[in-house]
């Protein structure tokens, strides 16, 4: 099996008032090139953080993270993040925040108008070429998030993180985000990683969907291979037994023994 | 930016007024025999409602206010000997705005060079303290060893009365102009290395965390991220600064002498004008209130 992403007996401390915190503890954990792979557990459970040390933007007390055969040491616009809240710079326009990210990766090789055709061409691909101009406080929260996205994926990174991309659209919204996004991955074969916690996006997205037990010193309790073929459709799915079937499983994991005690 | 935030104002102020008026034209077809007449009615009603409630809300208190002010200090001069009512000092006020750029050698100034004076000691005190403090609330805002070494400095000079600084001035300058410039420096530089170093240090992790993933260079974090982000925190300070500079600018020139605002009140005193003093006081609190809502103007420009 090709390990593209690979996650090596990682533990997390984070330094509390009230003493060491364990977050995550033994993660072990390898995704192929081109897999899309959800990290799903109630909140608290450690997701984000496994996301985040994949980032780089924290690093294992114990253990080791490797990305395209090497070590992760800090983070990289090689493997590019899609923050929950979508991030974007508000004295920026959606132009401009592309082009940072475009520029970071690629000034030293072209020039200006190939620089811009590129931030064009990922605002194209999330649709948003009409909103180039605007800054992100004049546009809805799902274009935003698109935006967002347009920004990781014009960095054309080796791994694209997702962190609750869509947590915080509503429920149409977060559809159609949905549906683009398996349209765009699938187009780019980008190797992608996602937390979330909506059982549907994850059978939805996913060729594999990583559970992960309560925290503290939350681990991976266990991995579900999504076999359903590509491209997928939201209503044929409905019907697919295949996909219930998946979906019950996830739902028994959450509710049935990782369950979690109302907070 | 400065055009969008503008506008959102102006709609707030207009669209209740367009409201009502769009609501009257379209109540034309639907109105029964005397739709013009209706529609005119409400037209008029809706224009002087929305008048009076701008008036209401808007310019009578302020105007309330102001009259009680001077209805209070025409009584206190009517039971005063010494004390000049508002007549007296509108009077003497006129008299001394028809020529306020008269020059009878270095101690006889019309007000307007006093004011000039007084404006161009605070520039230049102020500027300085701005080129200097600026970036130093920007190092103890990004580096947390150097906040460390800076804090305590700081937190000791900081609570020093301005004035205080004056004979430290004197004595290294051995002039009365770069003394009170000094003054104006060492008093106004605390507000903008305090807010710029705050602003620095309540960026949103979120922004940190894009310069991360990003790989920003030092450069590029400064100029698209902590300078913009910082911005409204050092416009803040700038405000700020710039009442501390003029309130104590006329404490100074009062002490330092010379040609200024300051120097002109306690002028004034000596030769028992008080009108002057009165009109004086006036002009302080107005050029002060120009400087802050020019400052406030400004400081909108960066609002996201």
């Amino acid at each position: 099996m090709n390990k593209y992403v690979q996650v090596e007996g990682v533990k997390v401390v984070f330094e509390t008032k009230s003493g060491d915190f364990v977050a995550i503890q033994d993660i072990d954990l390898s995704i192929q090139q081109g897999e899309f792979v959800s990290i799903i557990g109630h909140s608290g459970c450690g997701k984000s953080t496994l996301l985040n040390l994949v980032a780089g933007l924290i690093e294992p007390a114990e253990g080791a993270l490797f990305c395209a055969g090497r070590e992760v040491s800090g983070p990289g616009p090689e493997r590019a993040v899609v923050f929950q809240n979508h991030s974007l710079l508000p004295w920026l326009t959606c132009f401009s925040n592309v082009y940072l990210a475009v520029e970071r990766v690629f000034s030293k090789n072209e020039d200006k108008a190939s620089l811009k055709k590129r931030t064009y061409d990922a605002l194209d691909l999330v649709g948003l070429s009409h909103a180039a101009q605007k800054f992100p406080h004049e546009i809805s929260g799902g274009m935003k998030q698109r935006v967002g996205i347009a920004r990781a994926l014009s960095m054309q990174p080796k791994v694209l993180l997702l962190d609750e991309p869509f947590g915080a659209l509503d429920a149409l919204t977060r559809a159609n985000l949905q549906d683009e996004l398996l349209r765009i991955v699938a187009a780019s074969g980008t190797t992608s990683i996602m937390v979330t916690h909506d059982v549907d996006e994850a059978v939805l997205l996913s060729d594999r969907i990583v559970m992960m037990t309560n925290g503290p010193g939350a681990t991976i309790g266990e991995i579900l291979h999504v076999n359903l073929p590509r491209p997928r459709n939201r209503l044929a799915l409905v019907e697919n037994s295949e996909y219930m079937h998946l979906r019950g499983d996830v739902l028994k994991f959450l509710y049935e023994r990782h369950a979690k005690k109302a907070a | 930016m400065a055009v969008i935030s503008i506008n959102r104002k102006i709609k707030e102020d207009v669209v209740p007024s367009i409201a009502g008026v769009e609501k009257s034209v379209i109540n034309i077809p639907v109105g029964d025999k005397q739709p013009d007449k209706t529609s005119a009615r409400r037209k008029v009603m809706f224009f002087s409602k929305s008048l009076l409630d701008t008036f209401f809300k808007k310019i009578l208190p302020p105007l309330l206010g102001l009259t009680l002010f001077v209805v209070g200090w025409a009584f206190l001069a009517q039971k005063s000997e010494n004390l000049p009512g508002p007549d007296k000092t509108w009077y003497s006020a006129v008299e001394l705005f028809s020529d306020p750029f008269y020059d009878n050698g270095p101690n006889d100034k019309g007000v307007g060079w006093n004011i000039l004076n007084s404006l161009e000691r605070v520039g230049i005190g102020f500027g300085m303290a701005a080129l200097i403090g600026i970036p130093l609330g920007f190092m103890i805002g990004r580096f947390a060893f150097f906040n460390g070494m800076v804090s305590p400095v700081i937190s000791l000079l900081r609570p020093v009365s301005p004035l205080a600084w004056l004979p430290i001035g004197l004595l290294v300058f051995k002039e009365a102009q770069p003394a009170a410039i000094w003054v104006i420096f060492v008093s106004s530089i605390w507000p903008m290395v305090i807010n710029t170093a705050v602003g620095v240090a309540r960026i949103p992790q979120d922004y940190m965390n894009v310069a991360r993933v990003l790989n920003l260079s030092e450069w590029k974090i400064f100029t698209r991220i902590l300078f913009p982000a910082v911005m409204p925190y050092m416009m803040t300070g700038v405000r700020l600064s710039i009442g501390v500079a003029w309130l104590v600018i006329v404490a100074a020139e009062m002490l330092t002498g010379g040609v200024g605002i300051g120097f002109w009140v306690w002028d004034e005193w000596n030769n028992l004008n008080v009108e002057h003093i009165i009109i004086a006081i006036f002009i302080i609190g107005i050029v002060g209130l120009i400087l802050e809502k020019f400052l406030m103007l400004i400081a909108k420009r960066f609002e996201y």
